[in-house]
């Protein structure tokens, strides 16, 4: 119970504020001027020396959103966003560009270190002896680092930025982009795709097994700033890659954005393991300040036998909108969605996801674990929708609430649509709380209360967690424990 | 070794006085049976030791070895060297039997100040008790009482007060729901876990599991006073005449 035990050593060392990632790097920046018009996207476009055809599809792209509307059906209440009051363009001045670690401004690289992400290209994150991890680093528009970038080129990966990927790889972002989200898909979807900043890209060649874990750390540091990434990976015929995005926010009084979109493509054979541990700012106890987080997730399981898998484990944001999603469109295609949602204090989750099933044989499996303490609102909200020509589909749902208190709220919205007959399609769901009779059961044992809440709640997203690569496991299981600091007694 | 004087205890909700002045000496090595009928407050008594909140006790004291232990905290208590075995054990969902137990019993080695016991010990020593009590590998491994029969939970409470060797034992009605061998095993391994500085209050309905578990005195409880004291043949009296001629005594 090593993890419980950290997790329950980790809530005591944080006093006041739970949220360790809330301090703010002192780095000047430059910014685009405020507020959104067509003069911005040519900056940002201009910023990044894209080529024309890039521009003109922001441009479009820009074009489009001004006549959509944001959506309401989500179960979430925010004021109005004033997209006017917002910079859509901040990087750090010293670091426009860098091509290696040593030209990164040292105060970036501390700023990572105190997050715990390892920039160094050696064996990384404590406890796990040779596993290594290759790190895109995005502080507010850009992309600062991008490790292993060396070793990963031998096998013919490409891991790096996506404003790089534009200038070097212009023939796969144009053959890629906005393929699986469309420009015109959603309010936020579209926004992003009209002032995106920088991502990653990730190309895994024909029949390579990416041989280390890829990740991208997203950090939100100037204020009234939007962070509007863009990631596209690719997997070609045969080939495999796991890859984790991870976040963090400082501690503001003031909402931020985040509207992103994540595009997965998976051909013949192919799979991705794509995982997140969502750690924005929250916001404070009485729910002042967050991040708003916006999300578009989507994964093509374009060839025939090709695989996704969405892990999540949501702790963070004020507001999360998110729905990862795959396309079953190869024959013996598989989606996976496996997500642990926590919310406290006064954040409003809303998240699942969608398996379309087109393909012969398709299966989509979704494992989904809200727990809601405090204040907080959960909703799980989930399609599956399979098609008519997709015989012999398959699609399981289990989803489970757990309650910690009197004045939080849990939803279930599942969405099944099917017109094949022979499809099957099965959906479980519970909501429990944790009993008083379970808490004093642990409690009489000798374990103290917060320590008895940590193991009955890690008990109880136990088989989303083994889902995730191990050395994040434990950090995600460190990061519910805090999350969930004050939810008893 | 537990010393109750003049216990007063009432349901937190409602204010309904359960324990009304209950008085209880047990001594270090000693087995005491309390009986009673349903409702006279023995669970109540149980619950009130070890801790479980939804009660209030409004006079009157409990301490074990000369410490109070009615202001301790129900962890603490379990530190200290309170265990009750539940009548209805409570399932854990995902958390595996042995993860369980080595969290507890690290918690309890932690708050009297020692330190973590090593794996490898750990395993002996669930795997020498797990034996004795006929609890197979794969109901380690399962959660904490999950799928279990009733057999088998009971079976379960004993593991873990062998594993936490606790200073007092408290055992809630822990035959009810057991077939006879069930009954065999559990008393059995009650009775290896019998030593001069331990003590037990075995709370029973039945002679049955007396047979088993030999005690040294029993108690008659009702309307949440001990309305009689006497040896092991005070059990045989109730259960040929029933608890009528206490309950009207002590009316
Ligand atoms: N938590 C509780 N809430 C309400 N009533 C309770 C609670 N615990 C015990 N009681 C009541 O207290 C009385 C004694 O119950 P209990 O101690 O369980 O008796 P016994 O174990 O001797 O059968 C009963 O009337 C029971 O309904
Ligand atoms: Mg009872």
């Amino acid at each position: 119970m090593a993890a419980v035990k950290e997790t329950v050593d980790q809530v005591r060392a944080i006093d006041v504020d739970q949220y360790k990632y809330g301090f703010e790097t002192e780095i000047e920046s430059e910014l685009a001027p405020k507020g959104l018009d067509e003069d911005t996207i040519r900056f940002i476009s201009a910023k990044k020396n894209e080529p024309e055809w890039m521009l003109d599809w922001r441009l479009d792209a820009y074009r489009r959103w001004l006549t959509m509307e944001e959506p309401s059906w989500a179960r979430v209440s925010y004021p109005k966003i004033d997209f006017q009051d917002l910079y859509y363009y901040a990087a750090p001045k010293t670091t426009p560009a860098p091509k290696s670690l040593d030209e990164v401004d040292p105060e970036l690289l501390r700023t990572y270190e105190k997050l715990g992400i390892p920039l160094k290209e050696q064996a990384v994150l404590a406890g796990v002896e040779g596993a290594k991890i290759a790190v895109d680093a995005v502080f507010d528009s850009v992309s600062v680092v991008t490790t292993f970038r060396e070793e990963l080129s031998k096998h013919g990966i490409i891991f790096c930025s996506i404003s790089e990927a534009m200038r070097e790889h212009p023939e796969l972002v144009k053959k890629y982009l906005g393929t699986v989200v469309p420009v015109t898909d959603n309010y936020y979807a579209t926004l992003n795709s009209a002032v995106f900043s920088d991502g990653s890209f990730v190309w895994i060649p024909e029949g390579v097994r990416c041989p280390m874990e890829l990740s991208t750390y997203f950090r939100i540091n100037e204020k009234k700033t939007g962070q509007f990434e863009r990631t596209l990976i690719i997997a070609e015929k045969g080939s495999y890659v796991s890859y984790l995005e991870g976040c963090t926010a400082p501690q503001r009084d003031e909402n931020q954005l985040h509207a992103a979109v994540v595009e997965l493509v998976a051909m013949e054979d192919a799979e991705i393991k794509y995982s997140t541990v969502q750690n924005w700012y929250p916001g404070d106890k009485d729910g002042r300040g967050g991040i708003y987080n916006f999300v578009t997730k989507r994964g093509d399981c374009r060839g025939a036998r090709s695989k996704i898998s969405w892990t999540q484990v949501e702790t963070g944001s004020a507001i999360t909108w998110k729905y990862p999603s795959c396309i079953l469109r190869g024959d013996d295609s598989k989606g996976e969605f496996y997500s642990i949602a926590v919310s406290n204090g006064h954040q409003q989750v809303d998240s699942g996801t969608k398996m379309i099933h087109l393909g012969k044989n398709t299966s989509s499996r979704i494992i989904s674990k809200g727990i809601s303490a405090g204040k907080s609102q959960n909703t799980y909200r989930g399609q599956v929708k399979v098609n008519r020509k997709a015989d012999g589909a398959r699609s399981f749902t289990n989803c489970d609430s757990l309650l910690i208190g009197h004045d939080c709220g849990a939803h279930t919205v599942p969405y099944l649509e099917s017109a094949n007959p022979r499809a099957k399609v099965e959906h479980e769901a519970t909501t429990s709380k944790i009993s008083d009779d379970q808490l004093f059961y642990c409690i009489s044992r000798g374990l103290p209360t917060e320590e008895a809440v940590a193991l009955i709640v890690n008990g109880f997203v136990r088989d989303v967690l083994q889902q995730l690569p191990m050395e994040f496991a434990v950090e995600a299981q460190k990061l519910i424990g805090v999350s969930l600091e004050g939810s008893v007694g | 070794m537990l010393e109750i004087k003049n216990l007063h205890a009432e349901i937190e909700a409602d204010g309904r006085e359960i324990l009304r002045g209950l008085d209880l000496t047990v001594k270090a090595g000693e087995v005491h049976a309390i009986m009673g009928p349903n409702g006279a407050g023995k669970s109540t008594l149980s619950h009130v030791l070890a801790g479980k909140p939804g009660y209030k006790v409004t006079d009157g004291s409990a301490t074990l070895d000369g410490v109070d232990i009615l202001d301790m905290d129900p962890a603490m208590r379990a530190a200290t060297g309170v265990f009750l075995a539940f009548q209805y054990p409570v399932e854990i969902p995902g958390v595996g039997n042995m993860t369980f137990l080595k969290a507890a019993l690290n918690s309890q080695r932690k708050a009297r100040g020692e330190g973590e016991i090593s794996t490898p010990d750990f395993m002996r020593l669930v795997r020498t008790e797990a034996g004795k009590l006929k609890i197979t590998q794969d109901m380690l491994k399962r959660p904490v009482n999950v799928g279990f029969s009733g057999g088998e939970k009971k079976r379960n409470e004993i593991l873990q007060m062998a594993i936490l060797q606790p200073k007092l034992c408290i055992l809630d009605e822990t035959d009810s729901g057991l077939d006879i061998d069930a009954l065999k095993v559990v008393s059995e391994g009650v009775n290896a876990l019998r030593s001069p500085d331990r003590a037990f209050v075995v709370i029973t309905h039945y002679q049955r599991l007396l047979d088993h578990i030999r005690p040294d005195v029993v108690h008659v409880l009702s309307k949440g006073r001990i309305v009689k004291t006497g040896g092991p043949e005070l059990a045989l009296e109730l259960e040929a005449k029933g608890y009528a001629d206490f309950v009207d005594e002590a009316a």
